[in-house]
């Protein structure tokens, strides 16, 4: 991350960050580590904050580094338990209440943070349990060498299911949910019908256990809360980090984060590998733990049940819910099963489920901490937004040369051809109107362009690079921005971290803070400087629009995709968004627009392409393509041609 | 081939409240064996016919299925968190199924597990002619109402565009309180079939769940006869599976296949 520290352009954060932390040219793939490394980064290196700003800001950063270090010293704090000689019974009340907190926290690094609810954590436990089983007690592995082992068999489990799961795009969090369901059964069965266990379950008794306390069950309590410790260290990390953003993202709105630039096959999987593999070394424990492990007991309903409970009670947006979840219940637990109601438990968990989603939807944590809104750090410069606009670092100033180029096209839904043989080009730095009656393929194309579909048939070429292959998030990397026709918001972020998002995951990939601040610019070009902290959902359509376009300018594009910015505002707003396109293309970005308000297209349109039925009927001057009579006729019919 | 028949049955209200009402119901299977059991308690201990019991239950669960609706109505809740409430509520059921009748496996004796027909040369059970019977037309009735009738076109305008529906006079509560009461009355009848022909546990209400699930997914959601024949195609594959290797195997069969289907058509499922 020293990069960050060598970084040329000084205050102001405009400059674009080395490319080490990106890949916008897809023909040169940068491995995977480091990929993974920019995802999950540190809150913010000191080192970036003073490169970007010359004064450090104070707060967030601190705030980021305090938390974790407050985990750290707590952790030491209770390590010193055992020397206080505790009975033996809070030790293993405690060694619980751990074991319980890593669970439901491990879950929740996945399915809290991105909306991927898994009932399938007892199969990771689980496959995390049985290595570590049977390398102890039949290879005689030494305990705590299994360990790494049991992590990594669980992630491998985990990751090989969700190439699979995460590759759907239709029903996703539901497909997760029952597949993940499913898995526990199915690797019950595998473990129970295979030499693994074979049907009488597997005995640990003869394990040594390793000395780290001053008796076995302090031995636990201290492992536990190692990897306690560990699993919230993580949590926070992620919460905080990059990573984080993009999976609360993902939850608010899938398509929408990947349009931003948000790689949410990778941020899912990673959180998966993560989640996996501790829920894998929690599993390895317990089995020592209980010493007898059996197929019919592990792979069960009552580890994903009790998980879900734990992290929705506690509150899924915070990384500390499912801990705090994990104590109440496993403190409750105790309380109710002390008793001999087993049953009854299990009734009371799912009837804790059912009262805590229909009235306590955020959970505990959700309801007294809302998510932490910084401001960003006030700065006096404000740059115009001109200068931002550095964006033609790659392409010729040439205003004739074709910056995407669209070739014989096609695209057909269920019975309909959206679109069928559409070529045109878009020059540099031209604004062009796409017109068109309803259903003429406007939308379609513009969804193909910026990647949400796949094209049937046909090349799409951007500055001499073919984007057939690219998924959505590296179109937006190249240099193609869009909004939606209906405002799609994170609903969870606030306006501010709605810009700063497309910035921190686009090509010039800036850390949060740098991104907040150049986030903040874009609202004060679009208006929306005192929404800032605001929840989308405060806003009007007006400003929803606006905020599209500031997210979809915010990565600084090089071609910009309005579908219908201005449908729906009023006279006074459509003016106001007309002057402000001007702006965007006077400071160098190609802009191409979908738009049925034909004085708006007459004001702002340099050229106009007119679709029908998806194929291009007419092309030219405004004035010109509108008064032809086929052009006409395919907007009002044929008796006014 | 039976087997898949109660698939189908099972698949058939789960397919139309997650195709039309958007709701992942899990308690379905918990509702299942609840009447299951009610069938079981009902002709052991009181000698009714097993069929017949159908007709005491079936209504009770036609209000189960509305009071339901009402409360996810009431409370808006969303499809995921149908999936988690349902959830909580098959653990509900599982556990008063449990503390009633115990966790040991209960069977029950009638006259139709004895008897059996001939069809050909072979001689087929009762119980299972029965199901396979019901769920057949059970399927037929409902794809022939949703397609046929003024209510199914209706509830299929509710589920392609809810507020357009209403703006066309569509009246959605009163649809999705119905079209619950009849998935919850179709779980009746799954129940009653599934006692007839199977050894009840409760602790096997998830072991449905996946097999269940594969086959709405392979039917496609929302569609009454994609259960029936993805059913009866799992069954047939679970068949061959235990024919040749071990009986053990059979549940991985579904997995397999809903895996497949999710490698192959990664946008269809």
């Amino acid at each position: 991350m020293g990069v960050f520290g060598s970084n040329p352009m000084g205050a102001g954060g405009m400059g674009r960050h080395s490319a080490l932390f990106s890949s916008p040219d897809a023909r040169s793939p940068l491995p995977i580590f480091v990929k993974i490394a920019a995802l999950i980064d540190a809150p913010c290196h000191p080192f970036a904050s003073i490169a970007l700003t010359g004064p450090k800001p104070v707060g967030g950063i601190a705030h980021g580094y305090r938390t974790l270090g407050a985990i750290v010293v707590a952790g030491i704090a209770l390590a010193t338990l055992p020397w206080f000689r505790l009975p033996l019974f809070y030790e293993s009340f405690l060694y619980l209440v751990l074991h319980w907190i890593v669970l439901a926290t491990s879950w929740n690094i996945l399915s809290g943070y991105s909306g991927y609810f898994s009932f399938g954590h007892g199969a990771f436990f689980g496959a995390g349990m049985y290595t570590t089983a049977v390398l102890a007690s039949r290879f005689a592995t030494p305990f705590l060498w299994t360990l790494p082992a049991a992590a990594l068999v669980a992630a491998t489990l985990g990751l090989a299911l969700g190439a699979v799961v995460f590759r759907v795009r239709r029903l996703r969090g539901e497909l997760f949910a029952l597949v993940t369901l499913a898995v526990t059964f199915v690797v019950g069965t595998i473990v129970l019908n295979t030499s693994i266990d074979g049907g009488p379950g597997v005995y640990l008794s003869a394990v040594a256990v390793p000395t780290i306390g001053p008796s076995a069950a302090s031995s636990f309590y201290l492992l536990a809360l190692t990897i306690a410790v560990v699993t919230l260290l993580i949590a926070r990390w992620i919460y905080a980090a990059k990573l984080g953003t993009g999976l609360f993202a993902i939850r608010d709105d899938e398509d929408a984060a990947e349009v931003m630039g948000v790689p949410t096959f990778r941020c899912k999987m990673i959180a998966l590998g993560l989640s996996c593999a501790l829920a894998g070394i929690a599993g390895g424990v317990h089995g020592l733990f209980v010493s007898y492990v059996t197929a019919g007991e592990t792979f069960s309903i009552v580890v994903p049940l009790t998980v879900v409970l734990m992290s929705v009670l506690g509150g899924t947006r915070h990384w500390a819910g499912p801990a705090v979840g994990g104590a109440i219940i496993t403190t409750l637990l105790y309380a109710f099963t002390a008793g001999d109601h087993p049953v009854l438990g299990k009734a009371v968990f799912g009837a804790m489920l059912i009262v805590v989603i229909l009235f306590l939807p955020d959970g505990v944590l959700g309801r007294l901490v809302t998510r932490r809104r910084r401001r960003p750090p006030s700065e006096t410069t404000v740059a115009v937004p001109k200068a931002m606009m550095a964006g033609s670092a790659h392409a010729p100033t040439d205003a004739a040369l074709s910056l995407l180029i669209v070739r014989d096209v096609r695209k057909a839904f269920v019975g309909v051809q959206a679109l069928s043989g559409v070529s045109l080009q878009i020059r540099q730095g031209e604004i062009l109107a796409l017109l068109g009656p309803n259903g003429s393929g406007k939308s379609t194309l513009i969804n193909v362009i910026s990647g949400h579909y796949r094209q049937d048939a046909g090349t799409i070429v951007f500055e001499g690079r073919d984007l057939r292959d690219f998924s959505p998030h590296r179109i937006m990397h190249a240099g193609i921005a869009r909004t939606y026709q209906v405002p799609r918001p994170f609903g969870h972020l606030s306006v501010l971290e709605n810009v700063a998002l497309p910035i921190m995951f686009g090509a010039a990939a800036l850390h949060r803070d740098a991104a907040e601040r150049e986030a903040a610019r874009w609202l004060e070009f679009t208006g929306l400087s005192t929404k800032a902290d605001l929840l989308p959902d405060a806003l009007n359509l007006h400003q929803r629009k606006f905020l599209e376009l500031a997210r979809a300018l915010a990565s600084r594009p090089r071609l910009v995709l309005l579908d219908e910015v201005l449908s729906g505002l009023t006279p006074g707003e459509i003016h106001e968004a007309v002057k402000l396109i001007h702006s965007i293309r006077d400071a160098g970005t190609t802009i191409l627009f979908v738009e049925h308000v034909m004085r708006a297209v007459m004001a702002l349109a340099d050229r106009v392409i007119v679709l029908d039925h998806g194929v291009v009927i007419a092309e030219g001057k405004p004035t010109e393509v509108m008064e032809q009579a086929h052009v006409v006729t395919a907007f009002l019919g044929a008796k006014h041609a | 081939m039976f087997v898949g028949a109660l698939y189908g049955l099972l698949g058939l209200g789960l397919t139309l409240s997650w195709g039309i009402l958007r709701q992942i119901n899990l308690a379905y299977f918990a509702l299942t064996f609840l009447a299951a059991y009610l069938c079981y308690q009902l002709s052991t201990a009181r000698g009714i016919d097993p069929l017949a019991t159908l007709l005491l239950i079936a209504p009770g669960f036609f209000v189960i299925g509305v009071a339901l609706q009402w409360v996810f109505a009431r409370f808006r809740v969303s499809p995921f968190n149908s999936l988690l409430v349902t959830f909580g509520l098959t653990v509900i059921v599982e556990s008063v199924i449990q503390s009633i009748w115990t966790a040991d496996f209960r069977r029950l004796e009638s006259a139709y597990g004895v008897a059996k027909f001939r069809l050909g040369v072979l001689y087929v059970p009762a119980p299972e002619l029965i199901t396979l019977a019901l769920s057949i037309a059970l399927s037929l009735a409902l794809y022939a109402a949703l397609r046929y009738t003024d209510l199914g076109k209706a509830m299929r305008a509710a589920a392609e565009d809810g507020p357009m529906a209403s703006a066309f006079g569509v009246n959605r509560r009163f649809i999705a309180l119905a079209l619950s009461g009849v998935c919850a009355t179709l779980s009746a009848v799954a129940g009653v079939c599934l006692a007839l022909s199977y050894t009840l546990a409760p602790a096997q209400i998830y072991a449905w769940i996946g097999v269940v699930f594969a086959a709405v997914l392979l039917g496609g959601i929302g569609r009454p006869l994609g259960p029936l024949i993805a059913g009866i195609v799992i069954g047939v594959s679970e068949a061959l599976t235990m024919a040749l290797t071990a009986p053990s195997w059979a549940p991985l069969v579904s997995f397999s296949l809903l895996i497949l289907l999710l490698l192959v058509r990664p946008d269809k499922a």
